[in-house]
Formats: C-alpha cells, sequence, structure tokens
C-alpha cells in the first residue's frame, strides 16, 4: 500500500516546520500592526468622542434640569407672593369694609341723636311757648273775671303784685309732686 | 462534511460490511501536498488558509473601525462588542490599568487564534490552521519574547530574574526547592504549554470531528449501515457545535494566559 510507505515518512506532527512557522509570524504581524497603528487608534478616537458627546450630553441635561429647577422655584415664590398679597388685600377690604360700616353706624347714630335732640329741643320750646302763651290767658283771664267780679280793672295790680306767677308757680308744683 | 482530498483519496470506494477495514484519519489528514513551491518554501494549504483569515480579520475591523463614528452602525457594533470583549474583558480584567499598551497584542492573539481555529468549520476550508504546531508554536515566541522583555523592563535584570524565579511570601527553605521550578515552568514550560495546548485542543477536535465524518461515509450502502451512519451524522453536528464552543475557548485562554504573564511581568519586585 501506497499511503503505508508514506506514512513512515510523515512530519510528526509535533515537530514544527520552519516555513510554517515564518508564515505564521508573517500574517500575525499583519494582523498586529494593522491593528496597532491604524484600528485601534480609530476606535479608541471614536470612543473617547462618544464618552465627551455623552457627558457633555449628561451636563447640558443637567443644566437644563437646574435651571428648570430655579425657574419652578421662582414661579412658586411668584405664586405664594401672590397669594399673600391677595389675602393681604382681601383682609385689608374686609377691614375697610368694618371700618366703612362702623363709620356709617356711627353717622347714623349720631344723626339719630341730633334729629331726636332736635325734636326735643323743638318740644321744649313749644312747650315753653304754650306754657307762657297760656300762663300770659289764664292770667288775663282771671284778672277779667276778677275785675268782673269786683268791678274795677285789677289788670295793672295783678301784673304787678305777681300773684298769678305765684298762684301758678303752686299749682305746677303741685301738678309736679302729683306726677 | 470534511472533504480532506487526500483522506477520501485513499479509500473513498470503501464501505461497511464490504470487506475492507475503517480508513481511520491519521497524521496524514493534517499533512498537505504543497500547492507551490519555491525553493525550500512549500506552500501549502495552511499557509493559504492563514493568509486569508489575516486577509479577513483585516477587511472586517477595517470595515467596522477604519471610519468609526461616534454613533456606531450595525457592522461598528458588532467589532466594537468583539474589542471590547478583548480590552475589557481581558486586557483590563486581568492586567488591569497598566494592561492598556498591550491591549493591541490581546486583541490580535485572540482574533488571529480565533480566526485560524475557525477555519475548521468554514466549508471547502474545513480545516483548523491552529491544529499545525508551527503556527501555536510562533505565537507562543512572540508570547515569550513579550513576556521576557516586559520583565526585564520593569524590573531591571536582576529583579527580572527574582520575578521569574523567587515568588514572595513563603517560609524561607521553600526557596531552595521552588527557584529552580519557578524557573523552569516560567521560562520553559509556560511557552510549551501554551503552543501545545492550543495545537493539541484543535487536533484533537479535527481529529473527531474527521472520524464521525468518515464513519457516516464509510458505514453508507446498507440498510443496517445506515442506520449506523445517521448516528454517527448526529455526532458529527453535535462535535460541530461543540467545535465552534472550543474554537473561541481556546482564543480566549490563549489570550488571558498571555495577558496573566504580562500581567505577573508588570509586578514590581517585593
Amino acid at each position: 500500500m501506497n499511503w503505508y510507505l508514506a506514512a513512515e515518512e510523515a512530519q510528526s506532527p509535533l515537530a514544527p516546520v520552519w516555513p510554517e512557522i515564518v508564515i505564521g509570524l508573517i500574517a500575525f504581524g499583519i494582523v498586529f500592526f494593522a491593528f496597532y497603528k491604524k484600528l485601534l487608534p480609530a476606535i479608541n478616537k471614536a470612543l473617547d468622542e462618544r464618552r465627551e458627546a455623552i457627558e457633555g450630553g449628561i451636563e447640558k441635561a443637567e443644566a437644563a434640569q437646574t435651571e428648570a429647577q430655579s425657574v419652578l422655584e421662582q414661579y412658586k415664590a411668584q405664586l405664594a407672593e401672590a397669594r399673600h398679597e391677595a389675602a393681604r388685600l382681601r383682609q385689608e377690604a374686609q377691614e375697610q369694609g368694618a371700618t366703612l360700616i362702623a363709620e356709617m353706624r356711627a353717622e347714623g347714630q349720631r344723626q339719630r341723636e341730633e334729629i331726636i335732640a332736635a325734636g326735643h329741643t323743638q318740644i321744649e320750646a313749644d312747650k315753653k311757648a304754650a306754657s307762657t302763651a297760656l300762663r300770659q290767658d289764664v292770667g288775663k283771664l282771671a284778672t277779667d273775671l276778677a275785675g268782673k267780679l269786683v268791678g274795677e280793672s285789677l289788670d295793672d295790680h295783678a301784673r304787678q303784685s305777681r300773684t298769678i306767677d305765684r298762684f301758678l308757680d303752686e299749682l305746677e308744683e303741685k301738678a309736679e309732686a302729683a306726677r | 462534511m470534511t472533504a480532506d482530498a487526500q483522506m477520501l483519496a485513499f479509500e473513498t470506494d470503501c464501505h461497511l460490511f464490504q470487506g475492507c477495514g475503517f480508513p481511520a484519519p491519521s497524521v496524514w489528514s493534517f499533512i498537505f501536498e504543497p500547492i507551490f513551491t519555491i525553493g525550500p518554501v512549500e506552500f501549502n494549504k495552511p499557509m493559504l488558509l492563514a493568509l486569508i483569515g489575516t486577509f479577513l480579520i483585516l477587511a472586517f475591523f477595517w470595515a467596522g473601525f477604519s471610519k468609526a463614528k461616534v454613533v456606531p452602525g450595525k457592522l461598528q457594533m458588532v467589532a466594537e462588542a468583539l474589542y471590547d470583549f478583548v480590552h475589557r474583558g481581558i486586557a483590563k480584567e486581568v492586567i488591569g490599568k497598566k494592561g492598556e499598551p498591550f491591549v493591541p497584542l490581546l486583541v490580535s492573539l485572540f482574533f488571529f487564534v480565533w480566526m485560524l481555529n475557525l477555519w475548521a468549520l468554514i466549508p471547502l476550508a474545513q480545516f483548523p490552521v491552529s491544529s499545525v504546531i508551527a503556527y501555536p508554536v510562533g505565537l507562543a515566541l512572540v508570547v515569550w519574547v513579550t513576556y521576557m522583555t516586559v520583565t526585564f523592563k520593569t524590573n531591571g535584570f536582576v529583579g527580572g530574574i527574582r520575578n521569574l524565579c523567587v515568588p514572595s511570601g513563603l517560609p524561607k527553605p521553600i526557596y531552595v526547592l521552588l527557584t529552580p521550578l519557578e524557573f523552569i515552568s516560567n521560562v520553559f514550560v509556560r511557552p510549551f504549554t501554551l503552543a501545545v495546548r492550543l495545537f493539541a485542543n484543535m487536533f484533537a477536535g479535527h481529529i473527531l470531528i474527521l472520524i464521525f465524518t468518515i464513519a457516516t461515509w464509510y458505514m453508507l450502502g446498507s440498510v443496517l449501515g445506515t442506520v449506523y451512519a445517521s448516528a454517527s451524522f448526529v455526532m458529527t453536528l453535535i462535535l460541530t457545535v461543540f467545535e465552534l464552543f472550543i474554537q473561541a475557548l481556546q482564543a480566549y485562554v490563549f489570550t488571558v494566559l498571555t495577558a496573566t504573564y504580562l500581567s505577573q511581568a508588570l509586578e514590581e519586585a517585593h
């Protein structure tokens, strides 16, 4: 058999042949230098750029978030201020209203009292005038009557003596006492 | 599946129950007629596959990385994920921050070894280039030279020898025994096992697939034989998937061990 003869001459699989080592090294060298000189620097550059881009993006997002936060706080502050202002205005209005009502009430009270006072004064004046007129009329009537009874005029005398006045005062005092 | 030209050239007509033996795969499955010869150099199929593999790696990563964009396309994303696997998963994980200068070496080692392994399953090629020991030996040589250079550059000559021979933190009498062992282990055994591990795994894997592939063909021809053949074919499929896993794993192991050696070389003297 042909191949038995050949097998005896076969190269041991554990003994490397130098041309194969050389070819292997050349092939590996090509791969290594391609990676070392060109391919890995290219991809590392891209990876670095990507990292920077991502970090930049994160920074931007953080800045936007900070800004949003500050705007929100500003807005909240404004809202609180507005609420505060509204409350203040409401309270002021209430106070003003209360003051106004009180003032009006006081004014009404005053006017009422004035009217009442004016009424009283009027009544007093009328009463006085009436009593004066009455007193005169009664005196005159009494003197006239007495004059008729006595037959002479007592007018002047009566007026001078003030008897009637005294009499009438006594009457009044009695009336007062009886009341 | 595996149309190994030389293998089938011998016993293609042989089938079970026809009175001829099983044409088991042999060393010859790993030896190829030269495609052409230049002086003493016989240019054969593994060499061609190694060069095409180099081209494929470059083409893929060139397409992915040469016009790398901040917002990656699909291809760049895949290439980036692969690169990141070696960069973060091996260089940073094993060596740490000091590993950054060695990333190009580790990346090329991983993808070169993986490519050489992958040829085992690529139709028409169907031969793991790394099962020819010259290729693992060449790579182990590169690793060894780097390992030694880094050791002596980091620690100086005496420190480098100490780094290679004297592990720290052990009781003194142990060193009498341990120093020569450490020296042999670090300087000779490490590169040797690095090469042989890769070679043997791929060699064995290829033989396994060959056995079941050839058996499938060999047992065809009769009804009973066809039943056997289909079982053998299923095994071939299972082993193919298994090999797919082993190929990536061996590339990973090769790269991680390289990183481990470099990490040890970078350790300052205690």
